[in-house]
């Protein structure tokens, strides 16, 4: 559609002059920030994502400063300041802590500041869910945190490996905080990954295909579709470790068929990516800075996005390499040292393209802060990367597994590729938010106290981890040759603090949130530079390059003057145009939620669920959770707005829906990606139950009268088919608009009762078999294949009698179904992975005694 | 600039590092066999390697900052991308991946050249126990101190008792994990007599990071004499007086002492513990104060380990066992 009107006429822009001033008072009145007491309610990407940022950025101090007391503590060899135990929680929670409440939440706080300015769209698809992550976050990251204060931090180190972690060796509850509490802000994570792969994929202005996207938005892409295949693995860990941990269910322990080493697998499929999560987008922000700082295009964008891609892909196939050491079969020791290596090349084609386009650059390079902390990343992160190569030698890693080597190595990769660039993204973009500049003299000693400190910490590591230091020790003894190292690295963490606090300093002076600063201060080429208001961009740009700042000279006055798509709010509220995934065509405009206590409140409910939980609170976690489901079902009852309002017209002759189902619909790719996040955490479970099997057969039935009789899980099958063809069922008898078909709650009601027959039906069935959970991991396994069944019929049971409830208060008919779309949707997929842990769960021991 | 200097200062530093010093005795560096000596080799060229290549990336990123533009332009192409970043380290990695494992194999094949002695080696938590077994069949156990033949394969069968530990003699090669329902075998080669020291690698709870051994690698004649005087029961020199306070206060129920009443499998055996380096797994060289001093105060030496606190002992007593037990020899 955008196109045929754009080919009539290349040069006529979609909306003529002059506009009406009341077009941006509106929508400055639709977009405006809630004030005072109401601004925990606010929705507009800067201000979350700005909240978000701050909050990891205080976490990032925090963690620093833990860093601190450590680095003390190993100054002198068998120093007495602070006391095992806490040194213990130290390391775990720094390590958490920077992992899980710095790393992950800032680069998504990235996505949700930068990505609809870079894309020129008004806001990410769903405004509140961003925003219900950001609360989650904040909240349950703080109850966690707080934990070191009052003795109660886990001491399991951030991997947590079992056995260590059972009850057994951890009693207490400092283990069950870091189990649920990041169990909780990976949920939290994963829910900002599914914002961000819409947001990328559907709200891109028209004419930005994917060839002309922002490396930026390549970057968060990749990143958000490997929260979404990695974050899994460690969710369905954390959940049979507390379930280990709470009902004494083996999955773990090996004189009842588990195997420690199943946590390692779990666990590094998804530590070894969460690296990789940590490094892309902060390398697609260095390919953005790069090209301003040279004033000239990227060179070998294409190469760059295929990196991406591949080190995306490569960081799969890695995760045994921190298992080197466990004795596994010099086969996989090989595959996997090989996979390691490899893994460098994309990151050699980055370095490099980095290199070409500095050296392509026409103007002299000026030496500000966020050029300094891009090369000081050049330094650190190539360094990094090369003793990656090192510990990817097998023989090699033998020796520095485990030693200061690593955490050496580690620091170099995850600084380097992280912070700095982080660092550099401050400076760089913080005139987009601030109507002041920061200092380029503050910043520049931030940078070299930083650089040097960073050096002087972490290049003695190496040393002493090869000299036999190992990791994880809250002192060393005297005369290993270990002292001069570690007084060393200590010096060099106070000058890193040092350098921080130049930044802080600078932040309080002269970081400012607020309208008035120079408009493109760097004279870059996207979108973001566009001029901004709440509403981010006036009119929505039709963009022809990758830079389209400078090859499409005026279009910062077109687009703020209002010539460019939807200048104004057609349906009255919040919208932000839908476009084609591939080719960025215009498709509908989404109305969308404003301000609001609901998801605030289903965040706080959530967490606190969570904790209470922790804490062994049943009750009053129940009437938590009661609570998180109630502010969800009034969040998304609003939701759900119906056609009424459409079609709307963007400018250039374009009419747009402002409704629509089926795959167009940005609620359908949501869908979709949760759908496919459910799938990895099933994945991970048959990945589990057939490593069990590798491991320990014998536990496997040895006759077949010890499985239930082929009647249990046919008859189970038939009642999830049942279910199946009610929710088909369901959808078919819509009433035509404006009318009702009782036909349609009726469905669903039996669908629903259908699917839980299903699940009790094999849970029954086991039972009748004396199967013992805690007895053996095959029978914990084989229960556990009906709780994630049973977690998602939850939902389905919840979404589905909200369908009914809409479709009695008049708001559910054959023209505005979305909700119900949804619900059956997550139905099809509950139902095929129903019957699909059937079939393992009842065939794999057939099939074996067969 | 100042990026060079730092650069100059990393050379330094590792040069130090592998070439002047850093033969201590926990540190890999003091290699004393063929496969730690491999291992050794290796880290000096991938050092040296990855300096190379460091200076080289540097070097380009100050051409392209500082050079003439004739000399920048070579470096915009997408072939160069091409070349640098994909050829460039696929070869390079190639070739150091394939002669990384025929080192490993050489290193091998020495390891297996002749019969091994195999001795168990179970991690506790915080400690070590080391299981042999004589020629008559017999096992004897001693704690916290690997003592081993020169010049003979020793082929070390590695469990644990409890968490994973991870076992790790950095002079005699890499390390291996005890993982609880495994059984791991690390073979090694040693040719150079002398004191090693090792130390758990993987975090095992509460004391891990006093959880070291001592190594004694001797001449096979010295350590057939060795082992002979370890299988004897413990030895009769050992004052009286205080194996009665010894045995009186319940020492005997956690820790075994052969020839007395003494048969605890709980905590270390200490039948020599007299003649050992260490106490507390390489926390107190091993004299009389040493264990006056563990008997007072183990729990500030050690924090959390699993020995109840002795504080009702009196003062006579403690020196009593004190002496009894570096009579151990």
């Amino acid at each position: 559609m955008g196109d045929s009107s754009m080919s009539t006429n290349p040069n006529a822009l979609p909306n003529a002059l002059p506009r009406s001033p009341q077009e941006e008072r509106d929508l400055l009145r639709i977009w405006a920030t809630p004030k005072g007491w109401r601004l925990p309610t606010a929705v507009n990407n800067s201000v979350i994502g700005l909240m978000y940022m701050g909050a990891a950025f205080v976490f990032f101090v925090l963690a620093g400063i833990l860093a601190l007391v450590m680095r003390t503590q190993l100054a002198v060899p068998e120093n007495e300041l602070i006391s095992q135990s806490l040194y213990n929680q130290l390391f775990t929670m720094h390590g958490t802590t920077m992992m899980f409440l710095f790393a992950v939440p800032a680069v998504e706080a990235l996505g949700v500041l930068l990505l609809p300015q870079m894309l020129a769209a008004r806001d990410l698809p769903f405004p509140r869910l961003s925003a219900f992550a950001v609360w989650a976050y904040i909240v349950g990251g703080t109850v966690f945190f707080s934990t070191i204060f009052y003795d109660l931090a886990p001491q399991g180190g951030w991997f947590m490996y079992p056995p260590l972690t059972l009850t057994e060796y951890s009693p207490g509850d400092n283990a069950d905080f870091w189990l649920l509490g990041i169990g909780f802000i990976e949920i939290s994570a994963i829910a900002g990954a599914i914002e961000i792969i819409v947001g990328v994929l559907r709200t891109r202005p028209p004419g930005m295909t994917l060839d002309k996207m922002p490396i930026f938005a390549w970057a968060m892409l990749i990143f958000a579709g490997m929260i979404v295949v990695a974050f899994p693995a460690v969710i369905l860990a954390t959940m049979l470790l507390e379930i280990e941990r709470s009902f004494g269910w083996a999955f773990f322990t090996a004189s009842n068929g588990g195997d420690p080493l199943l946590w390692q697998h779990l666990f590094w499929f998804f530590g070894h990516p969460e690296v990789y999560i940590i490094f892309l987008p902060a390398a697609g922000l260095v390919s953005m800075m790069i090209p301003t700082i040279a004033r000239t295009p990227l060179v070998g964008y294409k190469l760059i996005v295929i990196a991406l891609i591949a080190t995306g892909f490569f960081s799969f196939g890695l995760w045994v390499h921190h298992m080197f050491t466990t004795g596994i079969p010099s086969m996989s020791l090989a595959f996997f040292s090989a996979a390691s290596m490899a893994v460098a090349v994309p990151s050699g084609i980055q370095i490099f393209s980095w290199i070409a386009t500095l050296a392509a650059g026409k103007k002299r390079i000026e030496f500000n802060p966020p050029t300094l902390f891009i090369l000081g990343m050049f330094f650190i992160f190539t360094v990094g990367g090369l003793t990656g190569v090192m510990v990817a030698m097998v023989p090699f890693d033998w020796q520095a597994h485990d030693s200061y080597f690593i955490v050496a190595h580690m620091h170099y990769v995850l600084i380097g590729g992280m912070v700095f660039p982080l660092f550099a993204t401050f400076y760089y973009w913080a005139p987009m938010l601030s109507r002041r500049q920061l200092s380029v003299r503050l910043g520049k000693w931030c940078f070299w106290c930083m650089f040097v400190g960073f050096n002087v910490a972490f290049m003695p590591m190496h040393i002493a981890g090869l000299m036999g230091m190992p990791r994880r020790v809250w002192t060393y003894h005297e005369g290993g040759g270990f002292e001069i190292y570690n007084a060393i690295s200590t010096l060099g963490s106070y000058l890193i603090a040092v350098g921080v606090l130049f930044f802080i300093i600078d932040l309080i002076r002269n970081f400012r949130v607020g309208e008035g600063g120079p408009r493109n201060p760097w004279n870059a080429g996207t979108l973001e530079w566009l001029p901004n208001d709440v509403y981010c961009t006036r009119s929505i740009p039709i963009v022809k390059s990758r830079e389209p700042l400078w090859d499409q000279p005026g279009l910062a006055e077109e687009v703020e003057s209002g010539q460019h798509y939807l200048p104004n709010a057609p349906t009255g509220g919040r919208e932000t145009l839908i476009t084609s995934p591939i080719e960025a065509r215009p498709q509908y405009v989404v109305q969308m939620p404003g301000p609001s206590w609901t998801h605030v409140l289903a965040a706080v409910f959530t967490a606190a669920c969570f904790l209470l939980l922790t804490v062994k609170l049943v009750v009053p976690a129940l009437i938590c959770a009661v609570g998180a489901i109630l502010s969800c079902l009034v969040w998304v009852w609003e939701l759900d707005k119906g056609p009424g309002k459409g079609p709307v017209d963007i400018g250039g002759g374009i009419k747009l829906p402002v409704y629509v189902y089926g795959s167009v619909g940005h609620g359908w790719w949501a869908m979709i990606i949760l759908m496919l996040v459910a799938g990895s955490l099933f994945l991970s479970y048959i990945f589990s139950y057939l490593y069990i099997w590798t491991v320990s057969p014998n536990f496997w039935p040895s006759d077949i009268d010890a499985l239930p009789e082929l009647s249990w899980p046919v008859a189970s099958a038939c009642a999830f088919l049942l279910s199946g063809f009610a929710f088909m069922w369901s959808k078919k008898s819509l009433a035509e608009p404006g009318s009702k078909n009782l036909a349609t709650p009726c469905a669903l009601l039996i669908a629903m009762l259908a699917c839980v027959a299903g699940v009790s039906i094999e849970v029954y069935g086991q039972t009748l078999q004396n199967l013992d959970p805690t007895e053996s991991t095959y029978a914990a396994l084989v229960y556990m294949a009906s709780i994630l069944n049973s977690q998602l019929i939850f939902a389905i049971v919840i979404m589905g009698s909200f369908v009914i409830a809409r479709h009695f208060t008049g708001k559910l008919d054959g023209s505005r179904y979305a909700s119900l779309e949804n619900t059956i949707l997550l139905a099809y997929y509950t139902i095929a992975q129903a019957i699909i842990s059937l079939l393992l769960v009842h065939g794999f021991p057939r099939g074996l005694l067969s | 600039m100042m990026r060079l200097k730092y650069t100059i200062r990393f050379i330094f530093l590792l040069l130090t590092a592998g070439l002047l010093g850093c033969k201590t005795e926990q540190s890999m560096f003091s290699s004393a066999g063929p496969y730690a000596d491999s291992i050794v080799w290796l880290t000096h060229l991938m050092t040296y390697g990855a300096i190379a290549v460091t200076l080289f990336i540097m070097l380009l990123t100050g051409v392209a900052l500082f050079a003439p533009d004739n000399w920048k332009r070579k470096l915009t192409s997408d072939k160069n991308i091409v070349v640098g970043g994909i050829v460039f380290p696929t070869v390079l990695l190639t070739i150091l991946l394939i002669y990384g494992f025929i080192l490993l194999a050489n290193a091998e094949k020495i390891v297996r050249s002749s019969e091994a002695l195999s001795i168990d080696v179970v991690g506790e938590q915080w400690w070590w126990r080391f299981i042999y077994t004589l020629p008559d069949g017999r096992k004897i156990e001693t704690a916290n101190e690997l003592r081993i033949p020169v010049n003979r394969p020793v082929s070390l069968t590695l469990t644990t008792a409890d968490v994973i530990h991870s076992f790790w003699i950095p002079a005699y090669g890499g390390k291996l994990d005890m993982i609880p329902g495994r059984e791991n075998t690390l073979d090694i080669f040693v040719q150079q007599t002398g004191v090693f020291r090792g130390q758990c690698a993987e975090y095992c709870g509460g004391a891990h990071a006093l959880m070291s051994m001592y190594s004694v690698a001797m001449l096979p004649s010295e350590f057939e004499q060795w082992l002979d005087k370890e299988s004897q029961i413990a030895s009769s020199a050992a004052n009286a007086k205080g194996k009665d306070v010894f045995l009186a206060n319940g020492c005997g129920s956690c820790h075994q002492v052969r020839g007395t009443t003494a048969n605890g499998t709980v905590g270390p055996d200490l039948t020599h513990v007299g003649s050992r380096l260490s106490i507390g797994a390489g926390v107190l060289k091993v004299s009389k104060e040493s264990f006056v001093q563990w008997i007072e105060n183990h729990q500030r030496l050690k924090p959390d380990n699993l020995m109840p606190e002795y504080t009702f002992l009196t003062v006579e007593e403690t020196q009593l066992i004190a002496e009894f037990l570096h009579g151990l020899q």
